[in-house]
């Protein structure tokens, strides 16, 4: 027993010894925040968009959203156990897909728009091919031994899960295996996002880290830390340097890869409301995050400042999503509605 | 690939994961912020002029705009 002590002991010592030699690391780099670098670009002013389209449908609360890559259809997840895939220009109904368990989670629409993917409590990321006549179950990926909480497809033969068993998937949907575990977490993961160039993804969890990994070699290459809770949310940045994540600690944060620190937080005394999602607009100026207080708000990612905020839901904003061509955006809510705005 | 089930992990086993995650981390060559945070305004300034939501959008132009008027069918 007292060995065994000791050996934690040794160990704790060597990673408390190491955290600091790369908190010194990052220190020595930064020379510079944002609001520097900023510091000469013009203001926005106040961002006011306009409710396009309010989609009705769903029963109960929606839990997830995903635009198409063709930035029309875009698909809905809600616990009233369905799918719903719709054209947001018209605010027609395409496919209603059924879900064997009604508690989801996450939703993804494949790049190709052939396939969409989705999965929960039950911890199975169910695949659907939604262009034959009627949807049709394609893969049940049944692995992971906690909740599903984010899928994303890179392609219509691999998708990458996030679990509440601490671990982010890739698996091959040919074979319908796991590809590659990534397991470095301690807590619940709770959301991934994809690197524009498709070699490395980052994943948000319950530990309030996010982590950087490489795809093909299965390793965790960076780790970024500064929320003090769960991080629910997290987007990309298109030039793949820099990722904007969202969390129950109420902030929103900017970490630069190269740099691998934060660079800007956002953060208002008035917000006490944990963050839901978030969604950058095309040139990344605008960051929309939807929070625990029935709203979605807009913020100048370089300026830091709040400059809008999307009003209307009748209770928590619990998915926000920017389509390929950034014409709109669109926030789904536990009021079980989705709002269009631009 | 084996699967690592988490569940199974002991402490230690956590502690060394831990250790030989920040082994790896600790040897990352970092950019300066100044250059890094530059670089991220220029960015994202290049693309705001096309950026609708920041700018707007005509009327005409809107694929989410509500199409008002009667059908007669």
């Amino acid at each position: 027993m007292a060995a065994e002590k000791a050996e934690m002991d040794k160990l704790k010592k060597e990673c408390d010894a190491l955290r600091t030699q790369i908190e010194a690391a990052r220190k020595a780099v930064n020379d510079g925040s944002m609001s520097a670098s900023a510091g000469g670009v013009a203001g926005l002013g106040r961002i006011q968009l306009k409710l396009r389209k309010n989609l009705k449908g769903h029963l109960a609360k929606i839990y997830a959203m995903h635009w198409s890559a063709d930035s029309r259809q875009m698909v809905s997840a809600s616990q009233d156990g369905k799918l719903l895939i719709w054209d947001t220009f018209t605010g027609n109904k395409l496919v209603a897909v059924p879900l064997k368990s009604a508690w989801v989670m996450s939703v993804a629409f494949a790049p190709s728009g052939n396939l969409v993917a989705s999965g929960g409590l039950d911890n199975i990321c169910t695949v659907y091919n939604i262009k034959a006549a009627s949807p049709k179950t394609l893969r049940e990926l049944d692995a992971h031994t906690g909740y599903l909480s984010c899928c994303r497809f890179l392609s219509d033969t691999e998708i990458l899960t996030a679990s509440g068993d601490t671990t982010c998937c890739l698996w091959d949907l040919e074979t319908g295996k796991q590809k590659t575990v990534f397991t470095n977490h301690i807590g619940d993961c709770m959301s991934l996002a994809l690197s524009p160039d498709m070699n490395t993804f980052i994943s948000g969890a319950c530990d309030s880290l996010a982590k950087l990994w490489d795809l093909r070699e299965g390793a965790c290459k960076q780790t970024f830390s500064g929320h003090t809770s769960d991080i629910n949310a997290i987007a990309f940045f298109q030039n793949g340097h820099a990722i904007i994540t969202g969390s129950d600690d109420c902030s929103c944060k900017m970490y630069d890869l190269r740099s691998d620190q934060e660079v800007i937080t956002y953060q208002d005394p008035s917000l006490n409301a944990g963050v839901t999602s978030v969604a950058l607009s095309n040139s990344g100026r605008l960051i929309f995050a939807g929070y625990d207080d029935f709203n979605c708000h807009i913020w100048d990612s370089l300026k830091g400042e709040k400059i809008g905020v999307l009003s209307g839901h009748d209770n928590r904003v619990s998915c926000t999503g920017v389509p390929n061509d950034g014409m709109g955006v669109c926030t789904g809510s536990w009021d079980s509605f989705l709002k269009l705005w631009n | 690939m084996p699967v690592i089930n988490v569940e199974d992990l002991t402490d230690k086993d956590k502690a060394l994961m831990e250790v030989n995650q920040l082994k790896v981390e600790v040897k990352l060559e970092r950019w300066l912020t100044s250059k890094c945070c530059e670089e991220i305004k220029d960015y994202i300034q290049a693309g705001v002029e096309e950026d609708t939501l920041v700018k707007g959008i005509a009327e005409d132009k809107n694929p989410f705009k509500e199409k008002g008027g009667c059908v007669i069918c």
